[in-house]
């Protein structure tokens, strides 16, 4: 592997490209494989009054596994098309920093809904990473849902994901 | 002539204090739901058409009619700020309106995406004011066959754009229309890829799928370069608006193939998604500087911005004279007009004479008055960019999920968002290109259902392809966009083979 | 066994409400917004009949919450209808129906049957009529199917909304009548198959009425018969020279189908008897209204109204019906 062209300051060890790319190209080789079974499920073939239900995503699912094939074979067997890392260690705990609170965040919606969940995650997010004062988060953390709550409950009436607090507001 | 003397009662009719006011209100409240991706065109529409009942017929279609032009000018703000679009027709545009905002041009992005808009919207109501009879008649020359011809060359117009590795272009674009078939198969009737569970009888939409791989998968490569939008520190200009200008009178060719791309679409109806993806395609095909397309280029956001908008426009003539719907939008503004005991169909222009010039002349005062409102708040929608990352971030993301929400409402589209932002990340570092990928899951339905439809017509002939002139010419025209890189190498090769003889010659 | 007892009840109330005051039978009332699910995508039939409800309520104030719109269509509107049964017991959703409550679970083996729903009221029933192009030779539906009999298999095209289910039914019961089958060639909405036949595209249509007026007032579209056992009771002049009662029946052309689409309401399974009767006195002020009558007369609707154990009867049987029919036409999923 290449990794010192890639000499990032701080880390330069992580998960390197060839890894990614050849897992990536494995997934997608998968799906094809799921998309080319359910085809041949309700019939791939070409009736008398033109092509099934499954006759397109066949041959979709045929290229999408000869594609990722290539892309896997090419990724294994030459380093100069995936050398280097793919994403520094340091690099990743900052995505996933992200990542993985917006993650909880979602999982989130389904119990307490839509409108706690976000001012937890913008409260949240503002402490960790913007580290501001708890004068600027509170106003920022309530201000955003509710201004939602009002325009989607109330005035457009599409209704949102909502938890046991709305319940108890009557909504 | 006799259309111009209408459109001019229409104008009477359209600028009363009251009609203004209704015109204002609805702009302001279009401009809201464009720019907030949960709530889309047909949502504003729907929610206040009950409160339109007790106006006058004239003055109700007014508001709302202008409610949908706000949102379609507010659909290009969310997506060159923060690359998420608001409106699905508004894809195309973050492709290059996102790099300017990057790199601190955000103003001027914006500017070009809303005069773009306004020129493509006035030549498609030029058209519908004076054309009306005859384009209804056009349209109706457009059966499954000739749709199936349309949405081919959107895509070969579009294919082989990016730099990728061909088998990661191909990928992309395959796993888009595997995505695409998930769900009832419209013209069998039969359950494709849902295995059972009923979470994915809707199948994927593609509104979902953009929002995360560009919305959330944007936020997680900006974390990694560092908690900032590269932009943040972009001065605000309140000239920014007419240095923009001075620019693009530059781009009137790529403005006029936009406009005619959109108006064709909008009627047949392809709809505005296809139409902006189209000229945009087509535009960095025949720009000098098409290689630079996708790093923010303003002809990049020229182009889908004037074909979307010309589109969305003269989608509202077939809802008039024939009765179809070319958006949802204009489907709930239809369904409006039947309450109001209006029988849209050809009888209209003759039967409601006010209504129709007065909903004509609204387009163009609506338009400027839009185009005014949106372009005051230019600097103002800069300015967001400077709200520290910490903060916009989070609620980006909150944004996102009411988005990804409100389309179905359903939970699971959030979470599928999620496994989008992350193919997002993945894709965009691996080099997959995304755009193929996102086209193909916008066309994979209606394009395989077209081409169902003309097999069921013909009955398994594919010659039904080149049966007449009108579907013959539109897919001649499809390859020839297709081969055209290989065209105009040779092309150019047979120019430059004259100029080397022509030069050659003194020298003899 | 307890359906069969909460369906008494609704039946007792019901019939009670006619004698009794509102004010005593208003025991119970949404306490939030409700949820009005449309099984359908926006613009069609179902979705202009839902969101003129919710308009007609919200202008009359007939209830005090409002009434949310959503469109739920993924697979064939399975979406929605597997949304409603979920929201077992909750009283602030119901949802309209087409067709669709039979043949989408018929057709695609979905885990629901109508059986999972409480059901309401009827709206009113949706008339089918046979359209052919103003410019064809055809002048009655005895003149087209003689034609269609003459000619050869397949070479007769029908457009209709989406793939087994009711335009196709009708389709493969003409196909019955004829002893020649038609090309069925399904599309996304009425109107887009509407103007099929207007471009010329394909031969003939079923139609909803609502869906091919404006065509046929511009004498771009011709009436053959209508699907039903009695002519449509509205005597207006719609064109220079017919209204919609001078369309002959099928059955006095000789061909006998009939077919009428339920424009209904449901609620989840698990509700109580009063939240029923709210919903169905809610309606039943609502069909009261003179925008009601003439939304019906635009559409040439069939004004049928029923509830209680008389609208579950009818559900019952025409669920019977729509076996019959797409178990002979071979819908069934497999």
């Amino acid at each position: 592997m290449h990794d010192n062209e890639h000499a990032d300051e701080g880390s330069r060890r992580g998960v390197s490209t060839k890894a990614v790319e050849m897992v990536v190209a494995a997934i997608i080789f998968g799906l094809g494989l799921v998309v080319v079974f359910d085809s041949r499920r309700v019939g791939a073939g070409w009736a008398d009054d033109g092509p099934q239900a499954g006759y397109f995503p066949f041959y979709i699912g045929l290229i999408l596994c000869a594609a990722s094939a290539w892309t896997l074979l090419r990724a294994a067997f030459s380093d100069h098309a995936a050398g280097g890392v793919f994403v520094s260690r340091k690099k990743l705990r900052l995505v996933m920093s992200v990542f993985i609170p917006s993650l909880i965040y979602v999982i989130a919606i389904y119990f307490i809904g839509i409108y706690v969940s976000s001012a937890v995650f913008i409260g949240a997010f503002m402490y960790w990473h913007g580290r501001f004062p708890w004068i600027k988060i509170i106003p920022v953390s309530l201000l955003v849902p509710v201004s939602m709550f009002l325009l989607f409950e109330v005035w457009f009436l599409v209704p949102l994901p909502k938890g046991p607090l709305e319940a108890l507001i009557g909504y | 002539m006799e259309e111009f003397n209408s459109l001019m009662q229409g104008f009477s009719v359209a600028l009363t204090y009251h009609n203004l006011l209704f015109m204002l209100v609805g702009i302001l409240l279009g401009v809201l739901i464009g720019v907030l991706p949960g709530l889309g065109g047909a949502n504003g529409v729907a929610i206040l058409l009950p409160l339109t009942f007790t106006m006058p017929p004239t003055s109700a279609i007014i508001m709302l009619s202008c409610i949908y032009w706000g949102a379609l000018f507010g659909g290009a703000i969310t997506s060159i700020l923060f690359n998420i679009p608001g409106e699905p027709w508004s894809v195309a545009t973050t492709f290059d309106g996102h790099p300017m905002a990057k790199s601190g041009r955000a103003g001027e992005a914006l500017t070009a995406a809303f005069t773009s808009s306004f020129v493509g919207a006035l030549f498609a109501v030029i058209m519908i004011t004076f054309l009306a009879p005859l384009v209804a008649k056009f349209s109706l020359k457009f059966g499954p066959p000739e749709f199936f011809a349309v949405q081919l060359l959107t895509f070969c117009s579009f294919v082989g754009l990016g730099k990728g590795h061909p088998a990661k272009t191909i990928s992309a674009m395959m796993l888009g229309f595997a995505l695409a078939a998930v769900g009832l198969d419209t013209v069998t009737g039969t359950l494709r890829m849902t295995f059972g569970t009923s979470e994915l009888l809707r199948g994927f939409d593609f509104l979902i799928a953009v929002i995360g791989l560009f919305g959330i998968g944007e936020i997680l490569l900006t974390m990694e370069e560092g908690l900032a939008f590269k932009g943040v520190h972009a001065r605000i200009n309140p000239r920014v608006v007419l240095q923009t200008w001075a620019q693009l009178p530059k781009f009137w060719l790529t403005a006029l193939r936009a406009t005619l791309i959109g108006c064709w679409m909008g009627i047949t109806p392809g709809g505005a998604t296809p139409a902006s993806f189209m000229s945009y395609g087509i535009a960095k095909r025949f720009s000098k500087t098409g290689e630079k397309f996708g790093t923010g280029e303003i002809e990049g956001v020229v182009a889908p911005e004037t074909a979307a908008h010309a589109a969305g426009t003269s989608a509202l003539l077939p809802m008039l004279t024939l009765g179809i719907p070319g958006s949802p939008t204009a489907a709930v503004l239809l369904g409006g007009l039947l309450i109001w005991g209006l029988q849209p169909g050809p009888l209209l222009f003759v039967e409601q004479k006010e209504f129709v010039w007065g909903l004509i002349a609204s387009m163009y005062i609506g338009n400027i008055a839009g185009l005014l409102i949106v372009l005051t708040t230019v600097p103002w929608w800069a300015a967001i960019l400077r709200v520290p990352f910490s903060i916009i971030a989070p609620v980006i993301v909150v944004i996102c999920a009411i988005g990804a929400y409100t389309v179905h409402n359903a939970m699971l589209d959030v979470v599928m968002m999620m496994v989008f932002g992350v193919v997002g990340y993945l894709f965009k570092k691996l080099d997959y290109p995304l755009a193929p990928m996102v086209l193909a899951l916008v066309l994979g339905d209606m394009a395989e259902s077209s081409f169902r439809q003309s097999m069921l017509l013909s009955r398994g002939e594919v010659s039904i392809f080149w049966s007449n002139g009108l579907v013959g010419s539109i897919c001649g025209l499809a390859m020839l966009m297709l081969f055209w890189p290989v065209i105009s190498k040779v092309l150019a090769r047979m120019r430059r083979g004259n100029n080397e003889l022509d030069e050659a010659r003194p020298v003899e | 066994m307890q359906h069969t007892t909460v369906r008494a009840v609704v039946v007792a109330t019901a019939m009670l409400g006619l004698s009794v005051p509102a004010a005593v039978m208003a025991d119970w009332e949404p306490t939030k917004p409700v949820e009005f699910v449309v099984p359908a995508g926006t613009g069609g039939g179902a979705d202009q009949m839902a969101r003129f409800v919710q308009g007609l309520i919200a202008k009359h104030n007939l209830m005090k919450q409002p009434m949310v719109v959503v469109n739920k269509s993924g697979g064939a509107g399975g979406e929605g209808f597997l949304y409603v049964k979920e929201s077992k017991g909750d009283p602030h959703k119901i949802v309209i129906t087409l067709s669709n409550l039979f043949t989408t679970p018929l057709a695609t083996g979905i885990p629901f049957n109508w059986k999972d729903l409480t059901p309401v009221s009827m709206l009113a029933l949706d008339e089918f009529v046979l359209w052919v192009n103003a410019d064809s030779p055809y002048k009655t539906a005895k003149e087209y199917l003689a034609a269609i009999k003459a000619g050869n298999d397949g070479q007769f095209k029908m457009a209709g909304t989406g793939s087994k289910q009711e335009d196709q039914i009708i389709t493969v019961a003409l196909d019955k009548f004829t002893g020649k089958k038609f090309t069925y060639v399904p599309f996304k909405g009425g109107g887009d198959v509407a103007v099929q036949l207007v471009g010329g595209h394909v031969n003939s249509t079923v139609n909803n009425p609502i869906e091919a007026v404006a065509h046929w007032r511009a004498g771009k579209l011709r009436p053959l018969c209508v699907f039903d056992d009695k002519r449509m009771p509205y005597k207006e002049k719609v064109t220079d020279t017919m209204s919609w009662h001078d369309i002959p029946t099928c059955k006095e052309s000789g061909v006998n189908v009939d077919y009428l689409m339920l424009r209904g309401i449901f609620m989840p399974g698990g509700v109580s008897a009063d939240q029923v009767n709210f919903y169905v006195n809610l309606f039943k002020k609502m069909r009261a209204l003179p925008e009601w009558s003439e939304f019906m007369a635009s559409g040439a609707f069939n004004q049928s109204f029923m509830s209680g154990k008389e609208y579950a009867d009818w559900v019952q049987k025409a669920e019977d019906t729509h076996k019959t029919l797409m178990k002979d036409a071979g819908f069934l999923a497999k």
